[in-house]
């Protein structure tokens, strides 16, 4: 009741608006072009004609949005999914390589983490150089690495996998080591009267008390690879994926499938975090943590 | 207690230069039957050998991080220097060598990092000498392996041509800094955190909107925008105003969130605080809400300052006039040269990591009360 | 077992005070909470006069915080009536009738010790100059001059809170309201800020109101104790103090301050023996 009135109810009502806003900037961007299609055919249409001329070009500056989901729903579910245009297809080849460079990422930046954790020497040279990484804009590397990667004879899944894994592990490291940190001194000052060993106090104190943070950071990480997934797709080469159909789209001007394809670039990566999050909130309750 | 402490890279050390003297020469013959390194041998073998058993004895911390840090680096030193015109050919020892050398240095470090001093200077120098020492050996093994490998130049060049390449194209990459940066980004990040924050104290206001906003800007910030790129290259043309479009897009939702949620972060007291005093909208929020919220709103500025320079690159290879750093970046890997693209992702780095430490500097000054800061 | 349940008897002697500051009437208060409706005030019938040092005193749940918070506007009575000052409460907290101490200091960490005095002034238009005067005139009053320009997390907590009374006495308001001010303090320092506040309050001449759990210290400081019982929050007991004005720490070891001290401890027996 109260989740209704405070979430759902504004929620619906703001996209509600979103909506209606779309479909006055397709009416607004698209009619210069339509006008000079009119003015060519020398005709001179009512303004509900007009109106609705522009909204079904078939290169709009804008697709309305009814365009977009005709366009998104016959490429997923009428396509067949090993068809070239089918989204479904392109999804999946995108999303193949960002759970294998999410995967990837995550056991990096967790073993990180824990070398950072409990060696102070890669404390002190490891940890400054990876919140510095954060602040490269490490995307711009991804076409080197597709191509470089091509010319030694490694293509497909493996360059893209690469990318994703390298956006993934700085969050997941990140967050690691501030959850294997988060126990409190009274906790391990606990462990030490226990005279409990090193390996001991990491398995039965500072691990559960990472998985919180591990969770939190990993909902981070699985969208950042999944934009490195997209970008890495961008370069020349790709064939297939949601970035190589972007690029396609663009190049065609083909704008209904260009609003498509990131309609469901958007798709797969709520999917992907909120599927994080649900793994998350499973292992926690199982843990016995408090249901928020 | 013996007078030994011996540690087990100074040891690893002495037994790779053991096995670098039986495995023979350091690199192939020459052409002329000469070998490299027939005068530098000796030294190399000495200088490292020397160090690792020096820094066994008990002798004081600074002493040790001297010869360590000498031996380590002169020794990388001579060996790479030996390797230059006669790439490719290095043998078993030069890599032996080489990861002696890296013990060494990372000995070095260990005693750095345990080093535990009361006075600030020397640990603000400390923790600024151990990761640069780090970073230093990463280029050091990149330069010795694609040297000492051999490996084609157009697969990974050595730091060393890297920086050449950098000195020689300084006309072009401060014009592709100018357009990428300086127009796009700059723009697009000033525009997209400001409209971020005007909206954001709206949505304050209308509790609805707040309601309805938050989730759909934290959907939206885990969603590829990026991919808004070749939408904004058509609506907005080929220059640097459809990379601000996309900045601004990247870096409006981290903004609204981070306000958001940093305007409801002041505590009950207080705002009862306020309240007795009978103060209106616009007092609490610029005397106490703004400066509460001042720490997530820095934290969508460290954020947004990365984003946005990843969208104006990326939003470059959908399409640019000739030039800026996404331009090159993906023209040049066209053409095959690397050490052109690694000199334009050096310069993105660096530009990346001067805007973030800008904008953690105006952090530190503006919110020196909050206990991350001041607890050091 | 039976329990003599006390009738809840109007306040002693309350056509008796002059110039009452505070006024409520057969005040009730109702949170709405998701396990149903909690009583947090029922049927409060209080007078409080000019001059006045009154202690509301009961365990957790009482609702003497509740009640202090209704006199400040912090929360609206469900039944009956609040006048503070002769005005509603809304009325008299836009008037900026009374300073309020809360049980943390609460101060800005972004603002100095004297930026924090300031903070009620810069809200009510005072002049520059004036604030000057006036910030120095609070910190002196108590003992705290000489660490204008520190900010609150560089002061022990004691000071901490005498800073904060300072900033609820900056603006000259008659009324002082004060929420467990002390309750975090250890009683080492507690003894003596009730020392200083004691001497405020003689040199300033202001209307009190301040909540406690603690019974020496509401019977140390007070002229009227206010004990009250939770299940609904209501006044049970009200105590008239007759230990003199001058009062020095020792005098807690007094017989006649133990009697006060014995008296509000059957208050809050009888008050509780609702529970079980």
């Amino acid at each position: 009741m109260d989740r209704l009135r405070d979430k759902i109810v504004p929620v619906t009502t703001l996209l509600v608006i979103l909506v209606v806003a779309w479909y006055a900037f397709a009416v607004l961007l698209n009619s210069p072009f339509q006008r000079d299609l009119d003015r060519r055919a020398g005709e001179t249409p009512g303004t509900v004609e007009f109106i609705g001329k522009t909204l079904t070009q078939t290169k709009p500056t804008l697709p309305s949005p009814d365009q977009v989901a005709t366009n998104f729903f016959e490429n997923t579910f009428l396509r067949k999914i090993t068809s070239n245009r089918s989204l479904i297809y392109h999804s999946w080849v995108t999303l193949s390589s960002t759970l294998l460079g999410f995967a990837f990422g995550t056991v990096l930046g967790i073993v990180i983490a824990v070398g950072i954790v409990h060696v102070t020497t890669l404390d002190r040279s490891l940890m400054p150089w990876i919140i510095a990484s954060q602040t490269i804009p490490i995307l711009a590397v991804a076409p080197m690495i597709i191509v470089v990667l091509a010319a030694v004879g490694i293509t497909g899944l493996i360059p893209k996998a690469l990318i994703s894994t390298y956006l993934s592990f700085f969050p997941v490291a990140v967050g690691m080591v501030k959850g294997l940190r988060s126990p409190e001194l009274m906790h391990l000052d606990l462990m030490h009267t226990y005279n409990a060993s090193r390996s001991q106090t990491f398995w039965k104190l500072r691990m559960p008390a990472s998985v919180p943070f591990l969770f939190t950071s990993m909902k981070v990480a699985v969208a950042a690879s999944l934009v490195g997934a997209i970008v890495g797709e961008l370069p020349t080469g790709a064939v297939a994926g949601i970035g190589a159909k972007l690029l396609a789209a663009a190049y065609y001007s083909q704008s209904i499938d260009m609003w498509s394809a990131l309609v469901a670039g958007s798709v797969v990566a709520a999917l992907l975090v909120v599927a994080v999050g649900i793994v998350g909130r499973f292992v926690e309750r199982s843990m016995g943590g408090r249901p928020a | 207690m013996s007078r030994l402490k011996p540690s087990w890279q100074a040891v690893l050390a002495i037994l790779f230069c053991l096995a670098a003297i039986a495995s023979g020469s350091i690199a192939a013959a020459d052409p002329a039957g000469v070998y490299p390194y027939e005068a530098t041998k000796g030294l190399i073998l000495a200088l490292i050998a020397g160090a690792a058993l020096v820094s066994m004895f008990r002798i004081p911390a600074m002493l040790e991080v001297l010869v360590l840090f000498i031996g380590a680096h002169v020794a990388a030193w001579l060996l790479i220097r030996g390797i230059a015109g006669v790439e490719g050919t290095a043998r078993a020892p030069f890599y032996l060598l080489i990861a002696a050398a890296w013990l060494l240095a990372w000995r070095c470090v260990a005693v750095l990092s345990s080093i535990r001093t009361g006075s600030k200077q020397v640990s603000t120098a400390l923790r600024l000498i151990v990761p640069t020492i780090f970073g230093a050996w990463i280029l050091i093994i990149w330069e010795a392996v694609t040297r000492g490998a051999g490996i084609p130049f157009i697969l990974l060049p050595p730091p060393s041509s890297i920086g050449v390449r950098i000195v020689n194209s300084l006309p072009i990459l401060a014009a592709d800094v100018n357009q990428t940066i300086f127009k796009a980004v700059l723009f697009g990040y000033l525009i997209g955190c400001g409209t971020g924050f005007l909206v954001a104290i709206l949505a304050d206001r209308v509790p609805f909107m707040r309601r309805g906003l938050l989730p759909i800007g934290n959907m939206v910030s885990a969603l590829p925008i990026i991919g808004i790129a070749p939408i904004m290259v058509m609506w907005f043309g080929f220059d640097w105003q459809s990379k601000a479009a996309v900045v601004i897009i990247m870096t409006f939702f981290p903004m609204l969130v981070n306000t958001v949620t940093g305007l409801a972060a002041s505590g009950h007291m207080e705002r009862d605080l306020m309240r007795t005093y009978a103060s209106d909208y616009w007092q609490t929020l610029f005397k106490l809400r703004l400066p509460a919220a001042a720490p997530f709103i820095f934290n969508a500025l460290k954020i947004n300052s990365t984003l946005a320079l990843i969208g104006a690159i990326v939003a470059e290879f959908f399409g640019t006039p000739v030039v800026g750093m996404g331009f090159r970046i993906s023209t040049e890997v066209g053409r095959m040269n690397i050490d052109m693209v690694w000199a334009e992702i050096a310069v993105a780095a660096l530009a990346g990591s001067i805007f973030y430490g800008v904008v953690a500097l105006i952090e530190r000054a503006a919110t020196f009360w909050h206990p991350s800061v001041r607890g050091g | 077992m039976s329990i003599m349940i006390p009738e809840p008897k109007q306040v002693a002697g309350m056509s008796e005070v002059k110039n009452p500051v505070i006024e409520a009437r057969k005040l009730g208060l109702t949170f709405q909470t998701n396990d149903g409706p909690v009583q947090a005030l029922a049927n409060v019938d209080l007078t409080i006069g000019k001059g006045e040092f009154v202690s509301f005193i009961g365990p957790s749940g009482c609702g003497k915080t509740t009640l202090l918070r209704v006199i400040a506007d912090l929360e609206k009575p469900t039944s009956g009536s609040m006048l503070v000052n002769g005005m509603t409460a809304e009325k008299a907290r836009e008037a900026r009738a009374y300073g309020y101490v809360f049980q943390a200091a609460a101060l800005f960490p972004w603002r100095t010790i004297s930026g924090n005095v300031a903070l009620p002034l810069e809200i009510m238009g005072v002049s520059k100059a004036e604030q000057a005067e006036r910030i120095k005139r609070t910190l002196d009053l108590v003992n705290l001059s000489g660490f204008e320009k520190k900010y609150p997390w560089q002061l022990s907590g004691g000071m901490q809170q005498r800073a904060s009374i300072a900033r609820a006495l900056a603006f000259d308001a008659d009324l002082l309201l004060m929420d467990e001010p002390f309750g975090a303090l250890d009683e080492i320092v507690r003894d003596h800020l009730n020392e200083q506040l004691l001497e405020l309050w003689a040199r300033t001449e202001k209307t009190i109101c301040f909540v406690t759990h603690s019974i020496p210290e509401a019977v140390y400081l007070s002229t009227r104790i206010v004990v009250m019982s939770p299940r609904p929050g209501r006044v049970t007991d009200v105590i008239e103090s007759t230990l003199p004005k001058e009062r020095p720490l020792d005098i807690r070891e007094t017989p006649e301050f133990l009697a006060i001290a014995a008296r509000v401890r059957d208050g809050l027996r009888a008050g509780h023996s609702y529970e079980d």
